[in-house]
């Protein structure tokens, strides 16, 4: 068998770039070990926000949000997008200072963020206590929201299929093969393909993948729990978060409150069971973040992996090994930035020129000094 | 018209369509796609028929398709978990 380009994972990123490229007419696979969406994106919290600290996190989420909000039409496809704004909770002085440098920038790129206070807080979410949050002020940007990541990467998947993209699930990459410092294609439990470009879409397994070919990524899997309540009727459209507690969480299409925290228990390599401490500690702060909420029902938790890099940017586009692409490294938002990484990823294979400048995502950046992003949940 | 998911209102006839649609091998694809004991039984009653629905489509055993369940066991408030 052979393809122009073998992608590596079936999450939102693989079956988005294979959208993209089936579009430019290329030859596509997408090589998925279990089902379409069954890693971190099938597990994902499904914000989609603006509000970064970094400016390469702020286009690539506003580019994206550009892409969602005609998504549907041009996937023919309902994603399920709400754009009920993100609400990000200020704690303190020093908080707020970080706060107006972030809306300066964001505005200064076109994403219409603002800082708000008590009373417009409370319009805009009567379900918060402000004391209970511990408080002061927040960022709001009404352009920000959520999708269903299935419903999106369902979408993709389909119209990439339409375009003539093969997507082979409960297909296994064994192997990467590499000759003179190029790729040749991939093995897996199925069989050998070749190929002239592989694309790392792996999510968590990012790193195990890229070994396969001799390139070492800086990438580490990272646990990660998040819960759901019963629907109750809507009662609050945005997605509230706050960097120090490392809270989210958000009502969701059906009715029902979906969230995370970190989890006060560390557990290292893939480990999938849930944790009662999390269950916890996650009822605990969402009752001081919405007291009401308290009264209604928690029916899951399940956990999933952040592919977490030293900045939290992720890395995209080409390595040392002609033809092996990464796209990975997401560090919790990978299913926000997709529409436009998967542009990207599409315009670096294709040889066109990339509309942003990738050079801050190139793995080359780690050689040097990195600046970490700083507005991270989960 | 049969309801097999009673909490989130889902029937044979989608389940079947849904099966063919995107070519469903496992119960975890049909959760993901019609949200098929998703609801507040968390599937007590529907993944056992479904599973029977999906086995006899694809040809395989029960015992090949396993529901994945997540805790908690029984719906748990938020304020009675989350005491202090």
């Amino acid at each position: 068998m052979k393809t122009d380009v073998a992608i590596i994972g079936a999450g939102i990123n693989g079956c988005a770039i294979a959208y993209e490229l089936a579009k430019r007419g290329m030859d596509v696979a997408v090589f998925e070990k279990k089902w379409i969406a069954s890693g971190d994106t099938g597990r994902c919290g499904a914000g989609i926000r603006q509000q970064w600290a970094t400016e390469e996190n702020a286009i690539l989420a506003k580019k994206s949000v550009e892409i969602f909000e005609k998504l549907g039409e041009e996937l023919n496809y309902d994603i399920g997008l709400r754009q009920g704004g993100y609400l990000v909770v200020i704690h303190s002085e020093e908080e707020m200072k970080q706060a107006k440098k972030n809306v300066e920038m964001q505005n200064r790129l076109g994403i219409p963020s603002r800082i708000i206070y008590e009373d417009e807080i409370k319009e805009i979410a009567p379900v918060l206590d402000l004391d209970g949050m511990e408080a002061i002020a927040a960022t709001f940007c009404h352009t920000d929201g959520h999708a269903n990541p299935f419903k999106t990467t369902y979408a993709y998947a389909l119209a990439a299929k339409k375009l003539g993209a093969k997507i082979y699930k409960f297909t296994e990459v064994k192997g990467i093969k590499v000759k003179d410092n190029q790729i040749e294609g991939i093995l897996t439990d199925k069989g050998e393909i070749k190929a002239n470009f592989v694309v790392n879409a792996a999510g968590a397994w990012s790193g195990w993948v890229a070994r396969m070919a001799g390139v070492e990524l800086p990438n580490r899997p990272v646990r990660k729990e998040a819960l759901v309540t019963e629907p109750i009727k809507r009662t609050f459209d945005c997605m509230v978060i706050s960097f120090k507690h490392g809270i989210y969480f958000s009502q969701q299409e059906e009715g029902q409150i979906l969230g995370g925290i970190p989890s006060p228990e560390e557990k290292t390599g893939y480990y999938f069971e849930p944790t009662f401490s999390f269950l916890k500690h996650m009822a605990f702060m969402l009752g001081k973040y919405a007291p009401q909420l308290k009264h209604i029902k928690i029916l899951r938790q399940w956990t999933g992996f952040y592919d977490v890099t030293p900045d939290a940017l992720p890395i995209l586009g080409k390595t040392s090994i002609e033809g092996f692409i990464q796209c990975n490294g997401f560090s919790g938002h990978g299913f926000m930035i997709s529409p436009m990484v998967a542009k990207l990823i599409s315009q670096i294979i294709c040889g066109e020129k990339t509309a942003l400048p990738i050079d801050n995502f190139s793995i080359e950046r780690f050689k040097g000094k990195i600046f970490k992003e700083k507005a991270v949940v989960g | 018209m049969k309801i097999v998911c009673r909490c989130e209102d889902i029937t044979e006839e989608e389940i079947i369509r849904a099966i063919d649609e995107y070519d469903c091998e496992t119960l975890d694809e049909l959760k993901h796609i019609l949200r098929l004991g998703m609801g507040h039984c968390q599937g007590r009653t529907c993944l056992i028929i479904a599973a029977r629905i999906l086995a006899n489509k694809k040809g395989k055993r029960m015992e090949e398709i396993i529901p994945s369940f997540r805790p908690p066991d029984e719906p748990v408030e938020v304020g009675i978990v989350g005491k202090e």
